[in-house]
Order: C-alpha cells, then structure tokens, then sequence
C-alpha cells in the first residue's frame, strides 16, 4: 500500500453508492476445500468463549462452532477459532478472515443492513444490566446519577447506557477499553462505580473477580440483547447451514433428544425424530451436507439445554437460570421451526 | 665545582590524588557541586533502599501460589516464575516447545562465529548471509511445522518472548534492504523514482505504527482479491516492515549524502556502472557511517513490536499483561511488567553497546 | 596510416544511459498504477460483494455515545464529525502538554549529563538509558495499571488543604472562576504587553546608540506583573477558586485531570525527555570550547556568552532533531488507544470505525491527519533551517 492505494481507496468509498451485493454464494465449498471452519470468537468470556491456559476454548459460542464443523465434516473438531476484539469482530467476518462469527453480538438493524451482515439465529436472549459494588449501597440503577461507568468500546452497550441514562435525566461518566476484561479490573480496582454489559456477560465477569461477593448485578435489564451467530451476505447456502445448525439444537431440545440417547432415537417411531436423525426422507441433503448431519451435531455437541447446562447453567460456574432462553414449551423464547 | 642536585619532586598535595582527591575534584569542588551532590545523594537515598527492599529483601522467590506470597511486603517473583513458560513460548503446545529451543540452539551456534575475532571476515561474510537467507526458512518450519512430520503449530498459538522475536528478526531482515533500495531510490536522478520513493517514504513517516497496524489488520483484506487472505501475524509484520524500511530509507540517505563526489567519480573512471558502483564502492562505506543509525532503527523496531498488542497479537507484552488480570494473580501488575521492562531493556541496551563495539572496531585508520 | 577517430562511437539505442533511465522510469510508473489500478479494483468488488454501504454521509449522523474527556461541549447527540473535532482536540493537548514537560525535563537531563559532579552527572546517564530502552507502551501501561490503578477511592481521597484531591478518578485541583471585571485585568495585561515591546525596541536602539545598557528584563517582567495585579486589586478580586467537592459518586467540580490522560503524560514526557537529553547533550558538546574562550576574551560574561555565543550556536544543532522527536511523540500520543484515553486513534479510528463499520474512510481519516500534522511541522522546520543554515562563503 502507499499513497495511490489510499487516494484510490478514497476516491472508492467517494464514488461507491450503497449497493448489496448478489453474489453466488461459494463459503461451503471454500470450507470443504479447506478442510476446518474458521470461527471467529471472544477474546475471554467465561461461558461464551473461553481459552483455558493450554488454548483450549470453551463456551456456548464455541459449541455454535463445533456444531458448524460437525455439519458439514462431521467431525466438530475441525475447527479453527479466532479470537476477536469487538472492534475487529464484523470486519474479519466482512473480509473473509472467518466463516462464521460467533461472539455475542447483538442482532440489530443497521448491523444486519449497512454492514453487509446476516444475524443466522438468538443463542442467547440478553439483556443489558449493570453490575455494582455492595457498598455502595445502590439498589436501583436510576439511582446511579453522577456516576462513573466501564463499558465496553465500540458496542451497542455504549450507545443503549447513554440512551438510559439520557431518558431518566441522568449524568455519567464513560470509561471505555477494547477488552471486557479490562472494564472488569477497573471496577475491581474502583475506577468505575458501575460495570454495564450484557446480563450474561456481568455473571462471567463476576466469578472472574476477586471477591465476586462483594458485588451484585442490579435489577433493571435496560435493553434487548438478542445475541447470535453471524454469516456474510450474499451467500445463502452458507446462511443456511448456520441457521439450521442452531434450529437443529433447539428441535432436538424440544423433541428430548439428546447427544447420549441419539443412537436410540433412531429407532423412534416419531416422524419429526426420524426426519431429523435422516432416518426418513433426505431432509439433510437439501443443505448440500450429509444426510444425517442432523444427527451427528447432536450426538458430537449436544442439544440446545445441554449446551446451556454445561456453559452458563446449572453445570457451569456462572449458574445462570434459563429464563428467556427456556424452549417455548415451558415459558422460554427458544422457539425454531420444524425439520419438515 | 659545585654540582646541581635537582630538589627532590614533591608528591602532589594528598587532597588531590588518590580516592579522596577525586572525590574533592568531581564531587565537592564548589559550594554549588557540594549542594548537587547532597540533592543527588538523597534522591538515591529516597529511590534505592526502598526499591532493594521490594525488589530482594523482602521479595518471596519460592512458593507456586499468591498465598505464599502473603506474608511478605516485597515482590512476589513467584508470579514470574509460574509464568515464566507462557512467558517466553505464548500458547505454544508444551509437547512441541523443543521446536523452538532447536530454533534457538541453532541460531547461536550459526551466529557464534560471527562474534569471534579469529575467524577470518570472508567467511564470516559468507556464514551472515547464509543465516540471513537460510536461517528464516530453516526456523520457519521448526515453529510452523507441516513439514518432514512436524505437527503444524498456528500462528495463532506462537507468543510470549518467542513472538516479540519472530516480528524483531523478520522486521529487521526485510526492513534493512528495502531501506536501502527505497535510500538509492530517493538519491536517484531519475525523477518518477524520486518522487516515488519521496512519496512512500513520507508517507509512513507521518503516521503513527498503531494507524498502520489498524490498517493491515482490517483494511488489507479490503484491498486483495476475495478469497485470498493473510495470516494476521503476517500482515503485521508486513506493517511493521514497510513502516520501519522508511524510517531506515532515512538513515541510510544520511549516510548516502556523507560519500564525496569524489568516490563516485573514482568509481566511474574505472568504468563501473551504477550496481557495481554503489555495491563496491558507496553503500559499503555509506552503511558503515550510519551503523548508530541502524542499529537505533533496529531498536526503535523491537520496542515497537510491543504494539501488536493493539491488534490482539500475545507478543510478550501482551501476555505480561494478561497475566496480571488474570484472577488468581491480582495485584501482581508491577511485578509482571518489571520483568517485561527488564527484558525488553537487555534487549536494547545490549544492541545499543553492540553498536557501540561495532563502530570503534570499523573505525578503520581515518581517526584523526 | 590508420587515423584515430576522436568521437566517441556512439552507443547502441538500448544501452544509451538516458533512454534507459526513461525507459526504466516509465516501467517503474506503469507498474505503481497497475498496482494501485489493482488495489482500487478490489476494494470496489468487496465492498460490492459485501454489500457495506460507502461515503462520508455517516460524519453527520448523531454518535450516541458518551465521551470520557472532551474540550468543547459533546453530548450523545452530537454528530460523529463532532467526535472527530473532540477525538483530535484531545490529541492535541496531550502532545501539547507532553512537549512542554518532555523538553523542560529533557534539557534539565541533558545539561545533568554534562554536569561536572560525577554523580549527577551519572545519575541522569541511568535515567536515559533505562527509559529509551523500554517500550512506550509498557511505560504507559506502568503508570495506568500498577501506579495510578493504586490510588484510593473517592471518599478516600489523599487530599492537600482540602482544595486539591487525588484519588483513583483522577487529580482534581481548584479550577478559576472568572467574574464579570476580569476583562480589566486582561486590558492591563495586553497594555504592558504593548508597553513592554515599545520598551525594549528603545533600550536596543540607546544600546547600539550610545552603548549603556538598560535593564530591559527586569523592567519588563514588573511591568507584566505589576499592571494586571494593579488592575486585579483595583477592580475586587474578580476571580474565585471552585473548590472540588464530592458529591454522590465523584468529585464535582473544579478541574479535573484523569487517569488515562495523567499516565499517558508521564509515560510520553519521560521516554521523550531521554531523547531530548541526549540531543541536547549532543548540540552543547558540539559547540567548541574555543567559542567559550574567545568570548570570555572579548570581555562577555558568562551568562551572556551563553545567551549570545553557545546557545545559538547549540540551538542550530539539537532543533532538528528536536522537532523530530516532537512528531515523535504527537504519533506516539495514539497509544492512548491501549488505556482508554479518547484521541484520535481511540475515539474516532476505534469507537466511531466499530459503531458505524465504515473502516477505510475512518482509517483514511486518522491517517491524513497524522500526515498533515507531520508534514505541516517538517515545512516550518524547513524553512527555520534554511534561515539558521551557516552561510558558507
């Protein structure tokens, strides 16, 4: 690059109007040819994406990963995971550095619209929430005037505090860093008073803390975080497979499958069971993937409550109750559409 | 006849020779330097007890949680020593870390010959720069691997001192001969030439590294052709080069510029073309002027590798520096970067005096 | 007998030096556009294929966010070209303030190091080379994590006369008030200012006259001393101190210096300062000490000859490479980006790239500001030099 490429570009983005692109979607066979997924993940969210010290990731956004890997080699370890700031997150994905991004972001217009994005799904209803220090004897998040808050830079969490905090006639101050991890430390070491995220993230962070007792996560959800995977525009069939991946957890979920009665249930007389598992009919073979890929997500990564319990939930450190995330049968909002 | 017996030579007053003469002449010879002197006395008095208490005395060395680390007021070196593997390797798998130490190995041994006087220059000439073009490749497989059976090892798990390394040695073999080539293009008679390198030297001249980083990180995707892609450490380093070679193309022009008209007539009389002019003749004297130069350039490039940080590279920097978030070692940031500075610093200095070394044994003859 | 020819046979089209050198230039031009052609062409097609929307538009659309630090009045609804203005003001008081404290410590170590006193002169020897030789950013990251991040709560504060506080939001200090009968002491001061000047034009001109000296410095300064503080009597005291006070969660008022900003500073002041020793060491020792005695022997005293004989001479070295670390350091100021500080780097090619996705025109941005700043300062640097430039005869 030097000084002709920069003009160029300019003179580019000067002259470009907004167009979407049609373009014949090829990520799938760029995948298979590859040989592993690229994911693009958090940089360290315990619960969502996670590295351990060997490397090792883990978290529901990871398990999202696998479960691509496992429709389409299946074999969830082929895998290749990037970890990415929020800053970098859609341009690697806008650029073709990653396949999939799935890295809790929130599903909202102008992201699916102007920044060439396609949301695949909602693995995680959130909500924002702020997370404060004990002694400061704050029960109510209107009563935070004045104060200052951590938040993470370049996020639609920044723009929803200063909506809050505008509509109750508050005033606060900003402080932003790149990596949630360091917003945790500056609450810790008291250069905040308030730390706001997504609810989910506010739990991971705390058990990160020193004395996770010492703080607790205010009542008021302040906004809707719909979170979930994300694929580039313009390739369909690649849309697809990432969606249905999500859909195939939440049914197998619904239909009480899971990654250990897998084998068996391909015996049920269920028709949705026996569709799903590529039993009956060659409903896998639409996607351009094996017949029973279906099957093999479950059985490698496991349906959408597995995934849940041994994340955020009951099996995990965080101890995150369902609430939202409940299937629809029973009070939630993880609805999906049949395999049919 | 009387004879001259010269008086015996006195020996000089006793407040002038000997520790309590030079104490006198460079410590107490005014009533000025005196007040220097007591001010200089009690900054070192305020600075280096306490600093020796922290850092030794009242250090914990054993132990391998921060609970041993509770009793003391000093530092807890603990928190290095328990680190010290991710430190010096990143996320490099534990199994395959004899790759890198190989690397090393070979690294010194090549490079010892270049350091002993004995052996002779031509082939020391020959061993550089055969390490200079082999020595990458051979080192390229070891860490990468994918080759004669090696386990492939990602980019994305290399860090620690081990990545800080890899950006310094590879910005620092390309940076130099581009520098060069863009120095010759800027000295060219040749106006397009000029104004080229003009432009590109000036250009990444203006800007800050962390710009150039942002922009190899997210907008050189923007610019290849869909599907082909880079290894983020590559376009860092891709970066991280093209930013220092303009900065090099600047100290190499200085020294350019110090060559007499002279030399290059000399070199035309005897029929030599301008390759052959500037390989014999200009660049070796040229380069020779400005090691100071280059070897600051070289500095500045690997206290600037400390940058990709910004870009979520975990060059030794950054795994400092996540060591110390990490919450079973809270508190403990002045410890890990200490030990960052410290090496980061024996880095520098050490080639800052290399540098020094180099330049008073080159000084072939013309010292006046 | 064979006769010699005398002109030189002439040489073969393709190795005539000059229609090489056009031919090689041309080579050289048509590959640069190709490549930039190239370039220019795929960025096109991905933007295309990826559909992200393109232009400038996005500068005036409202930001929605909050900034930590600004100097003109911002608020959510404030335009992103708004938060450029905010982002790049805040770049500049740091470089501003980081060149002011970098020169003042840098010539104080520089003249240390050439002190006679063996260990002053040795102590500021340790200081430069410990902190050229550490990374920037681990010096910034130093102060922000392990020294500023050490600093007690609000209601905690370490505090001098209950007027200035420190604590881990920030230094806070009295900030002035002015009020209505300020402008009378203003009008003092730029009437000494005008006072001042007609003075000391006289006093050079009486000097190369008849020779007498006038104490022009001494006068001057009680002048622009003396009138405002007569005005600021007369006129009441029109100023009052606003005392910081806590309140709620933080300090309220008065004037404010924050971490991000406090650590940024240091870290810039102190690894910049070790360069400008070095160069001021540099510049003196490169002035004779022939200079000193010739003007010891044309009767100048010593304060005179170096205001009249060394420090115009030293100056002619170390600006140059003065002005260098100066750019230094404004493009080193970026690093805020690492600790949260909003410059130009942080809140414009960081925050507003990421809120809006629009990363070439956010990228081009920032870097055409880095640029003009740099050249803008290398032509004043030019042309200071052509004026100090030794004229050779």
């Amino acid at each position: 690059m030097n000084g002709r490429t920069l003009t160029a570009t300019l003179v580019t983005t000067v002259l470009l109007a907004t167009t979407s692109g049609a373009y014949a979607g090829t990520t799938l066979n760029a995948v298979k040819e590859r040989g592993y997924v690229k994911c693009g993940v958090s940089d360290g969210l315990p619960g969502f994406s996670y590295a351990d010290e060997k490397g090792k990731f883990s978290g529901i956004d990871v398990d999202l990963c696998h479960a691509v890997a496992a429709a389409v080699f299946g074999d969830s370890t082929k895998v290749k995971f990037t970890p990415l700031t929020a800053k970098e997150r859609f341009t690697a994905l806008q650029t073709g550095e990653i396949d999939v991004l799935s890295r809790n972001s929130t599903w909202t217009s102008s992201r699916d619209s102007a920044l060439g994005l396609n949301f695949t799904g909602v693995t995680y209803y959130d909500g924002q929430g702020f997370l404060v220090n004990k002694k400061l004897g704050v029960k109510s998040a209107k009563e935070l005037d004045g104060a200052t808050v951590c938040v993470q830079a370049g996020t639609t969490t920044e723009l929803n505090l200063s909506d809050y905090f505008r509509a109750h006639k508050m005033k606060y101050t900003p402080i932003t860093y790149d990596k949630s991890d360091e917003s945790a430390k500056a609450l810790e070491a008291g250069r905040c008073d308030v730390l706001t995220s997504d609810q989910s993230q506010l739990y991971a962070q705390r058990i990160k803390l020193a004395k996770p007792g010492d703080y607790v996560v205010l009542p008021e959800v302040i906004s809707k975080e719909p979170l979930g995977p994300v694929v580039r525009h313009g390739d369909d069939d690649w849309f697809d497979i990432v969606k249905w991946t999500l859909f195939v957890m939440v049914d197998a979920e619904e239909l009480g499958i899971d990654s250990k009665n897998v084998e068996e249930m391909k015996k049920s007389t269920n028709p949705d069971i026996k569709r799903m598992l590529g039993v009956e009919g060659d409903k896998g073979k639409d996607f351009g993937l094996a017949n029973d890929w279906m099957a093999v997500v479950v059985k490698q990564v496991g349906n959408y409550g597995e995934i849940f319990a041994r994340n955020v939930g009951k099996g995990s450190p965080l101890q995150i109750e369902r609430g939202l995330n409940a299937l629809w049968t029973q009070g939630g909002l993880q609805y999906a559409p049949p395999v049919r | 006849m009387a004879e001259a017996h010269p008086s015996r030579s006195e020996p000089p007053p006793a407040s002038t020779i000997g520790a309590f003469g030079w104490l006198r002449r460079n410590l107490f010879s005014s009533p000025f330097n005196i007040a220097l002197t007591v001010l200089a006395l009690y900054l070192l008095y305020l600075a280096v007890p306490p600093l020796l208490r922290w850092a030794l005395l009242d250090a914990t060395w054993s132990g391998d949680s921060r609970e041993a680390c509770r009793a003391n007021g000093g530092a807890c070196w603990v928190f290095i020593r328990v680190n010290f593997e991710q430190f010096i390797y990143g996320f490099y798998p534990e199994a395959q870390r004899w790759r890198v130490n190989t690397a090393l190995l070979l690294l010194i041994l090549g490079a010892a010959p270049l350091f002993a006087r004995a052996v002779p220059v031509k082939f020391k000439a020959r061993l550089g720069l055969g390490l200079l073009v082999i020595y990458p490749l051979i080192a390229f497989v070891l860490f990468k691997g994918g080759l004669f059976g090696l386990r492939v090892v990602d980019t994305s798990r290399w860090g620690g001192l081990l990545l800080t390394l890899v950006i310094a040695g590879v910005g620092m073999t390309a940076a130099l001969p581009l520098g060069v080539l863009l120095a010759l293009g800027r000295r060219s008679r040749m106006p397009a030439i000029q104004t080229l390198c003009v432009t590109f030297i000036e250009l990444w001249r203006g800007v800050p590294l962390i710009t150039v980083l942002f922009m190899s990180s997210v907008m050189l995707p923007l610019f290849l052709p869909a599907g082909m892609n880079f290894d983020k450490l590559l376009r860092a380093l891709i970066g991280v080069t093209l930013f220092q070679s303009a900065y090099m193309a600047e100290v190499v022009r200085g020294g350019l510029q110090a060559i007499p008209k002279g030399q290059f007539e000399a070199a035309a009389a005897l029929g030599l073309g301008y390759w052959k002019t500037m390989a014999l003749i200009v660049l070796p004297q040229a380069l020779k002027l400005v090691i100071p130069g280059i070897v600051n350039t070289f500095i500045a490039l690997f206290k600037d590798t400390s940058l990709v940080l910004i870009i979520g590279l975990f060059d030794l920097m950054n795994i400092v520096h996540n060591a110390t978030t990490n919450p079973a070692w809270l508190g403990f940031s002045t410890e890990g970067y200490v030990f960052a500075a410290t090496v980061y610093w024996l880095f520098c200095f050490g080639m800052s005096r290399y540098s020094q070394n180099l330049e008073k044994r080159l000084h072939t003859g013309h010292k006046r | 007998m064979a006769a010699y020819t005398l002109t030189p046979a002439r040489p073969s089209f393709w190795n005539n030096p000059e229609i090489r050198a056009i031919a090689f230039q041309i080579v050289a031009l048509a590959a640069t556009v190709a490549f930039g052609y190239y370039l220019f062409e795929n960025t096109q097609t991905n933007l295309r294929r990826l559909g992200i929307a393109s232009g400038f538009d996005f500068l005036s659309s409202s930001s929605g966010f909050g900034i930590l630090q600004s100097l003109i009045p911002y608020s959510e609804t404030s335009s992103y070209g708004r938060v450029f203005w905010v982002a790049l003001l805040n770049t500049l008081l740091v470089s501003a303030l980081g060149i002011v404290l970098a020169t003042l410590l840098g010539f104080v170590i520089g003249i240390a190091r050439l002190s006679k006193n063996w260990l002053i002169a040795k102590l500021a020897l340790t200081y430069i080379e410990t902190f050229r030789n550490i990374p920037l950013l681990l010096q910034i990251f130093f102060w922000y994590f392990a020294v500023l991040r050490a600093m007690p709560s609000p209601r905690q504060s370490l505090s001098v006369g209950e007027a200035v506080f420190l604590n881990i939001r920030g230094l806070y200090l009295p900030a002035p008030q002015l009020q209505p009968g300020f402008g009378w002491v203003l009008a003092a001061l730029g009437l000494a200012l005008v006072l001042v000047a007609i003075l000391v034009r006289w006093a050079h001109r009486r000097q190369l006259g008849t020779g007498r000296q006038f104490p022009a410095i001494s006068v001057s300064l009680a002048l622009l001393l003396g009138l405002p503080l007569l005005a600021f009597w007369l006129t009441g005291s029109p100023l009052v101190w606003q005392v910081p006070e806590l309140h709620g969660f933080n300090f309220q008022g008065g004037l404010a210096i924050i971490p991000e900003m406090a650590s940024l500073l240091l870290a810039l002041s102190i690894y910049t300062a070790a360069f400008i020793a070095e160069i001021v060491r540099a510049g003196i020792q490169a002035v004779s000490h022939g200079q000193t005695e010739a003007s010891f022997s044309l009767g100048l005293n010593p304060s005179l000859t170096l205001r009249l004989i060394i420090l115009p001479q030293a100056l002619r070295v170390i600006i140059p490479p003065l002005t260098s670390q100066y750019l230094n350091l404004i493009k080193n100021s970026s690093l805020a980006a690492a600790i949260g500080y909003p410059d130009l780097v942080a809140a414009f090619a960081g925050t507003v790239l990421n809120q809006t996705g629009q990363a070439i025109e956010c990228i081009a941005i920032t870097m055409a500001v880095y640029l003009t700043i740099s050249l803008l300062i290398s032509l004043l640097m030019n042309g200071y030099n052509r004026r100090v430039a030794l004229v050779e005869r």
